[in-house]
């Protein structure tokens, strides 16, 4: 074969080899999810729904840009349910025109009405509690989230960048809670606590937290299982052990402790729109919500579903803040421009 | 660098209405995502471009410039100073040195951000062990000055980047002959005054080809820059878009960051202005001076000193960990083994499919151009690709990409998004991030090819495709595989791209490293990072090879 | 008053091992002032290290190199090379590759001024035959072009010695014959003390005034030639004005 041949036939069969794997169109009878969340964390979940509904699932994890890919496809879009976290992620998908709503009993009695979207165009399906890390021998029982920009913590603060969406989320609940300006006096009493760059993950704050950096931190809830579950004598379960957890509320008296979700909504051009539903349905459903307790260490939105031990342990049951989820998304954008202005971050 | 050579007359009608098509396509699709991101930048509300020039730009932009120039010193002069040594000085393990100064292109930036903030951290070893030296008990009483820094940034980003610069010096060292240094003395020039007036002239264009490519690497970085937490002009776009679900504004951003991108290429030019002499004509580079004792041992600590900190040591320490985890009875998932043969696979596709389109493209731009310079408009468009960070890039490709899709799946009734699905769309993306390395590459070594030799071949009776059939092609084997080569390895490092497009149940190794890494949970992570190196190990180890010895065997030229 | 060029049991060294022999081992010679001395010799004979250590490219172990009683080389005495006066002209050329043919030639020169340096830049073309062709490159140069502009920037700024480093090798036999009879007039011309090394016989004896034969790190002898009238005739050939010998 000539050569300028040979080099068209291996390009076009190694461009098309690349793709073998997924080269399927969508059979009828799947259910094809979109994500934001890693894959260990809900590939438990979806097993499961496969070995109970011999139903398959198809995944597509996208780490960011969930909607505009949703929205590019268009009406041919094969995805079915769309999955994600933080709820002004969900808001978004829900103002992009990218969902539908959903009716069902099944959805509506599990899930508490503060915790579905208008409409029910969005469902929360887990919690996540942002609470303090603190050095496991500071003398220290309670503490109000305003209270970290206090002179006391100069110095013994660590945080991940405020412009993550966790805390981005803490920032528009405490405007909600104390207003604009109040909140841009605690965003730089913060930044002068911190005891080193805003960045990393939750799970450096631990770190840090055992390396003597700092002695507190904000961090989600639920790495506090995955850290202390780890087996002994790795660095995880070295971290886990390093650190005590304080459930934060706000300075109002009738506040509670700030929490995010992970939810999920059905596609509007969802091909397979009965078998969404009958996802959803199943990721509230008292075996589907004991897994994001006992594999993801989160809180379940169903009410009479046990902690997973090490939770209810370090932890404890939750008072969640009263302020509705929809009122933080609202204000979100408000957060993150505070969070530059102030330069946290640098 | 191409000879000043008296070239036919061009023109498009030179190469014929496929090739001319071809080559015109790729340039448009290349160009695509630029157009795309202007179109949405327009369509922005000017309030919140105003906060953004308020509050976020300045920073960005001071700390972007600040990375940039912080790098360009480091690998210069990393890259410059090693490849001095190792052409122009004998010392023990001189040899294998010259190719292992390459290893480090093989480690991408994240995945050495990563390894570094493990390494280096209060509680980690590297910091145990001085603590004990000193004497000292915890990270309380005494640490190092944080990684996670504009310093620790350049220096990490250093450490990876200089075998760009490297590798066009070395080749512009091993071409030019010491002779030329020589003669400059015995005209009354001392040792300052031959560097100042003929080796920097001559150093320059291969100076400004290797530092132009480590800087855009350095603007595209968004991994690494996000681990050590410096907000760079490219994290801002991601942040805008992604925290603040402000695409248009993002877009704004691209677009400015667009020029400044161009301000680089337009200095990389400017640097280059003097390429249409060649090298010189002479077969012998410069024999190299034997060092003696302490200077030897010297050169050779000063030269493993960059192949140590880029790549020795963090592979040597994910390698560490990987045995580590293995042994505790850690096993490889599936997902790992289906990332793997996706990366290969994807990598594989997309290096000869740029391969094959660089060579329309530069081809084409031979025949077509009757100017002198290398590289006109059909290749700078190309080109332009690289130039535009990935996740840019992405977003940019993101819109027409499906509509392209729904058109073509309207057209051939099937259901869905054939393209996407398949994955092409994910390939030529990759193919448009990367085109500017073939069309380079490839361009060079067709400029190396006199015209003269093209011209014997049409006198005995050979088409214009036949000559390059016959003549050119085996030629440019090693324009060819370094083209290849080069982006199978940054195509195994892709990440930005891959996270947005990719089709369903699709894992490339980047994508469970970076998941991993995202969630603080660095279980498979090591095991990822770690094939990504070696994936990418045995194709530096062919460059060092093709490239090196293509220095002795020439292109004939009369 | 022009130079003498004295070389004094010269030693030259590469290793510092006793057991290999040197490079240059012990060689004594002088070249009278307006003479071209040719060192003729098999490679590595030595021949091209002694050049080498004229010009201040090679340090000396034992023995000393003087021009017009200035020491230039000695174990003690090492004169950096651009302050020798020495000028060379390599084996290829060397020409600056990014600089044009009359750039090359005015490199040296930059202690004259632009009009000064302009008028001896085109002297020096107009010597070698080549007038016109200064705004040409290197690369746009034929071998012998290549070497006449090499010969031309060697003289521009008048060196006391001029080296010639084996400079035909590279050529064809008929342009090193054309070429060879050039160099050796201009360089008789103009009255330039030179030392040539070559290991083509014919040459040598074509060209050198004196010709030392080396062997082995040693000088064999060190003889005047005689040039016969049939030779001396050839040079009206080529004054008679052909603005372009091509070579």
């Amino acid at each position: 074969m000539k050569p300028i041949h040979r080099l068209i036939a291996t390009a076009l069969l190694a461009g098309f080899g690349a793709a073998a794997v997924p080269a399927h169109a969508q059979n009828a009878g799947e259910v094809t999810v979109y994500t934001t969340r890693e894959p260990a964390l809900i590939q438990p979940l979806l097993t499961a729904f496969t070995s109970r509904t011999g139903t398959k699932v198809n995944t597509v994890f996208v780490k960011d840009g969930l909607l505009e890919r949703v929205k590019a496809e268009g009406n041919r879009s094969p995805a079915d349910v769309l999955m994600t976290v933080d709820v002004g992620n969900l808001v978004d998908l829900v103002e992009g025109g990218v969902t539908q709503p959903v009716k069902s009993r099944e959805l509506a009695s599990a899930i508490p009405q503060q915790l579905r979207g208008v409409d029910d165009q969005w469902f929360a399906l887990s919690l996540r509690a942002r609470v303090l890390y603190a050095d496991k021998d500071l003398a220290l029982k309670s503490i109000h989230y305003e209270d970290l920009a206090d002179p006391r913590w100069k110095g013994k603060v660590c945080l991940r960048s405020g412009q993550h969406p966790y805390n981005t989320a803490l920032v528009a609940a405490l405007i909600a809670h104390d207003g604009e300006a109040k909140t841009e006096q605690w965003l730089r009493g913060v930044k002068a606590n911190l005891a080193r760059k805003a960045s990393g993950g939750d799970r450096d704050v631990a770190r840090d937290i055992l390396g003597g950096i700092c002695d507190v931190g904000l961090a989600n809830s639920y790495y506090v299982g995955q850290m202390k579950a780890a087996k002994e004598g790795t660095d995880a379960r070295k971290w886990g052990d390093a650190i005590k957890v304080i459930r934060p509320t706000f300075d109002n008296p009738r506040s509670g402790t700030h929490v995010n979700i992970s939810g999920a909504s059905v596609a509007r051009h969802a091909p397979n729109q009965a078998g969404a539903v009958r996802l959803l349905e199943f990721l509230v459903s008292e075996p589907a919500q004991a897994l994001y307790a006992q594999i993801n260490f989160e809180y379940p939105v169903r009410k009479g579903v046990a902690l997973d031990p090490i939770i209810g342990s370090a932890i404890g049951d939750l008072k969640i803040d009263s302020l509705q989820l929809a009122e933080i998304a609202r204000h979100r954008k408000q957060a993150s421009v505070l969070v530059d202005k102030v330069g946290f971050d640098q | 660098m191409a000879a000043l050579r008296v070239r036919p007359p061009g023109g498009p009608r030179a190469v014929g209405p496929v090739w001319f098509g071809l080559a015109a396509l790729i340039a448009a699709a290349a160009l695509l995502p630029i157009a795309s991101l202007a179109w949405i930048a327009a369509g922005a509300d000017g309030g919140h471009w105003q906060h953004l020039v308020d509050h976020v730009l300045p920073v960005a932009l001071s700390n972007t410039v600040v990375l940039l120039a912080g790098v360009a010193v480091i690998v210069t002069g990393v890259g410059t100073a090693c490849a001095w040594l190792v052409t122009a000085f004998e010392f023990p393990g001189r040899r294998t040195l010259g190719w292992a100064l390459l290893l480090p292109l093989a480690m991408p930036t994240y995945i050495v951000a990563y390894v570094y903030l493990d390494m280096l951290h209060p509680i980690g070893p590297v910091q145990g062990v001085i603590r004990a030296v000193l004497g000292y008990d915890s990270p309380r009483q005494f640490r190092l000055p944080d990684l996670r820094s504009m310093g620790g940034a350049i220096f990490l980003m250093g450490c990876v980047l200089y075998p760009y610069v490297y590798l066009t010096m070395r080749a512009l060292f091993a071409s030019q002959s010491r002779r030329l240094l020589e003669a400059a003395r015995t005209l009354g020039e001392g040792r300052w005054g031959a560097f100042r007036r003929v080796a920097w002239p001559l150093a320059r264009p291969a100076l400004a080809v290797g530092l132009s490519l480590a800087l855009l690497e350095t603007l595209n970085d968004i991994g690494a820059s996000e681990f050590l937490g410096i907000n760079t002009l490219t994290v801002s776009i991601y942040s805008t878009w992604v925290t603040r679900s402000d695409l248009a504004a993002a877009a704004q951003i691209a677009c400015a960051m667009l020029v400044a991108v161009a301000g680089l290429m337009a200095l990389e030019a400017h640097g280059r202005r003097h390429q249409r002499f060649g090298g010189s004509r002479n077969q012998d580079g410069m024999t190299p001076i034997p060092l003696r004792g302490a200077w030897a041992w010297a050169a050779t600590v000063a030269t493993a000193i960059p192949v140590v900190l880029g790549f020795a040591a963090p592979a040597a320490y994910l390698l560490v960990d990987v045995v580590q985890r293995l042994m505790s009875g850690q096993h490889l998932t599936l997902n790992l083994y289906n990332g793997l043969r996706n990366s290969v696979g994807l990598a594989l596709g997309v290096s000869t499919l740029v391969v094959a389109g660089g060579l329309v493209v530069a081809w084409t731009e031979r025949r077509v151009s009757a100017a002198s310079a290398p590289s006109t408009w059909l290749t700078r468009a190309a080109s332009v690709g690289y130039a535009v960070p990935g996740s840019v890039l992405a977003i940019g490709l993101l819109a027409p990409a499906l509509a392209v899709d729904r058109a073509w799946a309207w057209i051939t009734q099937s259901p869905g998004l054939p393209l996407m699905n398949l994955g092409a769309i994910l390939v030529g993306a990759c193919c448009i991030r990367f085109m500017a390395m073939s069309t380079g590459s490839i361009g060079a070594g067709l400029s190396r090819i006199a015209p003269e030799i093209e011209q014997s071949a049409r006198l005995l009776g050979e088409t214009h495709h036949g000559t390059l059939k016959r003549v050119h092609l085996p030629l440019l084997r090693p324009a060819l595989a370094t083209a290849a080569l080069l982006v199978f390895v940054d195509a195994m490092k892709e990440l930005p791209v891959t996270l947005l497009l990719r089709p369903m149940n699709f894992d490339t190794l980047a994508t469970v490293l970076y998941g991993e890494a995202a969630r603080g949970a660095y279980e498979e992570g090591a095991l990822a990072a770690l094939a990504i190196v070696l994936a990418g190990l045995l194709p530096v180890a062919w460059l060092a090879r093709t490239q090196f010895a293509s220095h002795t065997r020439r292109n004939p030229s009369p | 008053m022009t130079p003498t060029l004295h070389i004094e049991d010269l030693r030259i060294a590469y290793s510092r091992s006793a057991t290999q022999p040197p490079a240059v081992d012990g060689v004594t010679l002088t070249l009278p002032a307006g003479e071209l001395g040719c060192l003729l010799g098999p490679s590595g004979c030595g021949k091209t290290s002694i050049l080498r250590a004229i010009a201040g490219f090679e340090p000396v172990k034992s023995g000393r190199i003087t021009l017009d009683g200035v020491v230039l080389s000695s174990p003690q005495v090492h004169l950096p090379p651009e302050q020798r006066r020495v000028g060379m002209m390599f084996q290829e050329g060397a020409l600056f590759p990014h600089l044009d043919a009359a750039r090359n030639i005015a490199f040296g020169l930059r202690r004259l001024d632009p009009a000064a340096r302009t008028d001896r830049v085109n002297q020096l073309l107009e010597l070698v035959g080549l007038v016109g062709l200064g705004s040409r490159y290197p690369h746009e140069l034929s071998g012998g072009q290549q070497q006449r502009i090499a010969l031309a920037r060697a003289l521009a700024p008048s060196p006391a010695l001029l080296l010639l480093d084996e400079p035909f090798s590279s050529l064809d036999r008929t342009s090193r014959h054309r070429i060879g009879g050039d160099v050796r007039d201009i360089i008789r011309a103009a009255g330039q003390t030179a030392v040539m090394v070559t290991h083509d016989e014919a040459e040598a004896h074509v060209l050198g005034d004196r010709i030392g034969v080396m062997r082995m790190g040693r000088l064999l002898s060190w003889t005047p030639q005689r040039h016969d009238l049939a030779e001396d005739s050839e040079p009206v050939r080529h004054r008679s004005g052909d603005p372009q010998p091509a070579a």
